[in-house]
């Protein structure tokens, strides 16, 4: 059987132990062979098994790549277990490769005497020259390090859906299902949920419905034979043990779409929602135009642009504006973001962030947005920036983003990327009766002396009114040119620009006292050596530093959520360590707003590869800070060919 | 127009007036349009409180400033995207969008295309100056062939836009010309405001300054009544005067499908084969608004008038009937799809 642990660096276990603690398992194909569905299903089926789990969907840029090719495949990671899991996994156990190409781009990751499942009636002489190989790799033994289990799936999965009477082509989509179906054996998983999917996914085609239910009950029998014959073992991996509560699984797109509308619902505003297609960004507009009985009014403008500055104009009208992206469509953002800090109106804007700079990579993930996010507006222009680490904490997130907005009269910038957005993890459901509403009151009347508006007096924390356009009696001009104090009239003077300059960047400041002290998620709050970081590297930090701590290095992790401004706490904290070291996909962004912010010599580990950071990568750059070599700590991490997505399918 | 508008509200022009000093060059054509409207707005029963006037950059545009209502100075070319969100937000509101050529058929004309296909309910007022004015004189997009300028020193080379026929092939279903100092402007504007939906009136307007007179030709009360058609529902197409000279109008040429100049003797324009202006003939208006000027007269007032259901209306009634009968309810939201329950003893399979 294959070696099943996730803890590479603990002792290798007896190839016939017991259970393993977790197990990664990586489903590639070609993008028309359906392993995003696949993986989706694994993953739900995983999480109805009360196993801990977190995915990593990677799909090419093009809709349809051309069949069989290197650069059409596509992957889905899934990384669960009996214990807490928090990245999608370094190596995978178990590949499942539907053609030569799939197997050729992602054999490279597999552990050594991990097990390959691979569909022989794929391996043809023309899919094989597809993926440049000369011979069979299935024949040459050059897969001799692995356990390979090959058989012609296709056949089979034909074979199981005869009676229904389906075109070749229309029979041989139902592999993937044939494939689940051995999966769900291996891993002992009730096949009902996936049964009942399928049910109601092709309602309106009973045939395809039962086409699909015998391949994946085809493949489950399958499991059984096999196992006589091979290498092929059933698993039974514990559920986790989680704190007691309904569960489901959430991706970061959801999440964030769930949090959005919650926090409308907390500051009892209707909100506007203006966005234009992009990726990976645009999951956000699909789930919100579902959820329109909150309130919600979606705006699919003629461009970036427009959908922020109508978001602006909804705010104006008394709505939370929302507006969502990716780097490419925040940059086109720019100027009215801008006019939304000069104007001191409401909004919220999610970058999903993506590779970048331009078009980048638009499926793959980075950091790179964060100087972008704190600082990428012309004039000082401060507005307040919140990160996500993961799916779940998307929602809360979003919430925050809300909360923000409404009490500081503010544009605040929620940050997510490609990872966080695609990825799925069991999500504890919130009860929303839980989170403090911050109920918005406009401004009802005249607030100035001798019965004038004072449109832009600013209350004790430098925080001017809200006040609804249609308001009897209020009529005021709002615009981007500098104003006066209090009353707002265009004023060009020097004092007005440095008052109203020095204003604004208070304001924002100020944001610090309302957020939390920042926690030391893992370790104690002061040694030698700080791990900082943002957003989605939370699991593969967090999974390291357990690990380093484990071994009786003094590490901590520190993971912020909010970029700008800051916790006030932040700055002693940091100073309390000996060492700083921040890994970021990006070239070093976050540290050097820490050491701008505080003066501390905080190294960066940077990964640039559009690949998430493996855990081993981190721990490898944890033990450089103690292993008296001067002058090796952080720097850069290079490609990595296990991970996802893979080299070689990117550049064969 | 504003049907949802409650009751019209009794104001006089004083009360559209600010308190801001109007910061135009001093006979500039902006103050004859601004005073237009001021004096339009009490006579349609506008309410202050429900009145946005949105700009985007440039001379025209701060215009709101001037005005006593809601109003929103945004950026450049933008104004449309602003009014359209403010209008789904509240669609109560009685928005007015002021641009210029430069905002609105330069870098906004993305904007003002798809705010006009869409048919948001507004006033889209475009000063038509041909001229960049704030940034000192450059020439425009509708700016003549061979117009010298600071970054066109020989003249410029561009073909103009002509906004009329843009606003038209963008699906606009108001399409309406006056000029700054026009009596009969405070008509055009009420007919725009009359309009449900998009209304776009190209307001012809003088910049003293930088492009000073471009539009004597036409707009000069000597001469007037035979260089402009005034067009109005029902009547035939005929202009001059019969005192200083002979009475024209306008004839289809059924052969070629083009408009032409006729002379109509002794009144008799039916003989003369003078065509009567219909508001909802569209392939005519599209002749009207692309007639050049010299050989025909300019066509002003209401070119076309064809309603059809806005954009907020069909936009916000498709989520009202899909929300019909559902009770939002945040907690059923979020355990949306395949849950399980994780209790004190471990998962509960």
């Amino acid at each position: 059987m294959a070696t099943i642990l996730a803890d590479s660096d603990s002792a290798a276990a007896p190839r016939d132990s017991a259970v393993p603690e977790a197990v990664v398992v990586r489903f590639a194909g070609d993008s028309g062979d359906g392993m995003q569905l696949t993986g989706g299903q694994f993953t739900l089926s995983t999480a109805l098994a009360g196993n801990d789990l977190a995915t990593f969907p990677d799909f090419p840029a093009e809709i349809r790549a051309p069949q069989g090719t290197l650069f059409g495949v596509s992957a889905f990671q899934i990384n669960f277990g009996s214990t807490d899991i928090t990245t999608a996994g370094d190596q995978p156990d178990v590949l499942v490769a539907m053609n030569p190409a799939a197997l050729k781009t992602n054999v490279g990751a597999l552990k050594v005497g991990g097990l390959i499942i691979a569909d022989t009636g794929e391996f043809t002489k023309r899919n094989l020259e597809k993926a440049k190989y000369e011979v069979s790799p299935i024949d040459d033994g050059s897969l001799a390090k692995w356990d390979l289990l090959a058989f012609d799936i296709s056949a089979l999965t034909l074979e199981s859906v005869k009676p229904f009477g389906l075109g070749n082509k229309e029979a041989l989509r139902c592999k993937n299902m044939w494939t689940l179906g051995l999966a769900l054996w291996m891993f002992e998983r009730d096949r009902q949920p996936i049964v009942d999917w399928l049910n109601d996914k092709f309602k309106k085609n009973p045939v395809l419905a039962e086409a699909n239910i015998a391949a994946l009950n085809a493949g489950h029998a399958y499991g059984e034979t096999a196992e006589l014959a091979g290498p092929l073992k059933k698993l039974h991996l514990e559920p986790v043990a989680s704190e007691p509560g309904l569960y489901r699984t959430v991706t970061g797109a959801e999440a964030v779409s769930y949090g959005l509308v919650a926090g409308a619902q907390l500051a009892g505003l209707p909100m506007f929602f203006g966005g234009y297609p992009i990726t990976p960004a645009s999951a956000i507009l699909h789930n919100l135009v579902k959820m329109k009985e909150f309130g919600v009014t979606t705006f699919q403008a003629e461009d970036e642009i427009a959908a922020v500055c109508a978001a602006i104009g909804a705010s104006y009208a008394g709505q939370l504006g929302v507006t969502s992206s990716s780097g490419p469509g925040i940059a086109l953002k720019g100027e009215a973001i801008g006019l939304g800090i000069m104007t001191e109106l409401p909004l919220v804007i999610v970058n999903s962030q993506r590779g970048g700079p331009s078009t980048g990579l638009p499926t793959k993930t980075e950091q790179s947005d964060l100087y972008q996010a704190v600082y990428g507006r012309n004039g000082d222009a401060p507005l307040p920036v919140v990160a996500a680490r993961s799916p779940a904490d998307a929602f809360e997130c979003a919430i925050e983003a809300c909360r923000i907005a409404v009490t500081y009269m503010t544009p605040v910038m929620l940050l997510t990327d490609g990872y966080i957005a695609n990825a799925a993890e069991p999500w504890k459901v919130p009860d929303p009766a839980k989170f403090a509403p911050f109920p918005v009151e406009f401004l009802r009347d005249r607030n100035g002396p001798d019965d004038t508006l004072l449109p832009f007096k600013r209350d004790d924390r430098g925080v001017r009114p809200w006040i609804k356009a249609g308001t009897p009696g209020l009529m005021h001009r709002i615009g981007g040119i500098e104003k006066a104090i209090d009353t707002g009239n265009i004023d060009y003077s020097p004092l007005a620009h440095q008052t109203q300059t020095d204003a604004r960047r208070a304001k924002v400041d100020g944001v610090a006292e309302s957020i939390p002290d920042q926690d030391v998620c893992l370790g104690n709050s002061s040694g030698k050596l700080a791990v900082v970081g943002w957003g989605s590297t939370f699991g593969p930090i967090h999974q390291a530093v357990r690990r380093m701590r484990a071994k009786g290095y003094d590490v901590s992790h520190v993971h912020v959520r909010h970029i700008w401004p800051l916790p006030a706490n932040l700055g002693p904290l940091l100073k309390g360590f000996d060492k700083i070291l921040v890994p970021e996909m990006n070239t070093g962004q976050f540290k050097t707003v820490l050491r701008d912010q505080f003066l501390v010599d905080a190294k960066p580990l940077a990964k640039t590869s559009g690949q998430p950071f493996t855990i081993a990568e981190i721990q490898d750059a944890i033990a450089s800070f103690f292993d008296g070599v001067p002058n090796n700590e952080g720097g850069e991490v290079d490609a990595d060919d296990t991970q996802l997505p893979s080299i070689k399918a990117v550049n064969p | 127009m504003n049907d949802m508008s409650p009751i019209a509200v009794q104001t006089t022009l004083k009360d559209w007036e600010t308190d801001q000093e109007v910061r135009w060059c001093p006979g500039c054509g902006d103050y004859a349009i601004l005073k237009a409207v001021q004096r339009t707005l009490p006579e349609i029963g506008a309410d202050p409180a429900k009145t946005v006037f949105v700009s985007g950059i440039g001379c025209s545009s701060r215009f709101p400033y001037y005005v006593e209502s809601y109003g929103f100075h945004t950026i450049h070319g933008r104004a449309p995207a602003f009014a359209t969100g403010i209008k789904l937000a509240n669609p109560e509101l009685d928005v007015w969008l002021v641009t210029g050529d430069g905002d609105g058929m330069s870098i906004g004309g993305n904007h003002t295309m798809h705010l006009l296909r869409r048919n948001l309910n507004c006033q889209v007022l475009l000063f038509n100056n041909e001229i960049y004015g704030l940034t000192k004189g450059q020439y425009s997009p509708t700016s003549r062939l061979g117009t010298p300028s600071p970054s066109s020193p020989i003249g410029s080379v561009d073909r103009p836009a002509q906004p009329c026929a843009f606003a038209l092939g963008s699906g606009a279903r108001f399409v309406a010309r006056g000029f700054d100092v026009s009596k009969e402007l405070p008509n055009v504007l009420k007919a725009a405001h009359a309009h449900k939906g998009a209304a776009f009136v190209e307001i012809f307007q003088n910049c003293i300054v930088y492009n000073k007179d471009v539009f004597e030709d036409f707009a000069a009360p000597k001469g007037a009544e035979a260089s402009q058609l005034w067009l109005k529902h029902g009547e035939p197409m005929l202009f001059g005067n019969q005192k200083t000279g002979p009475i024209r109008g306008i004839a289809l040429n059924r052969d070629h499908l083009h408009l032409e100049v006729v002379d109509v003797p002794d009144g008799d324009w039916q003989a003369a084969g003078v065509i009567v202006h219909d508001v909802k003939n569209r392939a005519i208006a599209h002749m009207l608004v692309e007639m050049p000027f010299g050989e025909f007269p300019m066509a002003l007032g209401v070119l076309y008038d064809d309603p059809r259901p806005t954009f907020e209306e069909e936009l916000l009634g498709q989520d009202a009937k899909a929300n019909a009968g559902k009770a939002p309810d945040l907690h059923k939201l979020l355990a949306k799809g395949q849950t399980w329950t994780v209790t004190e003893g471990g998962p509960d399979l």
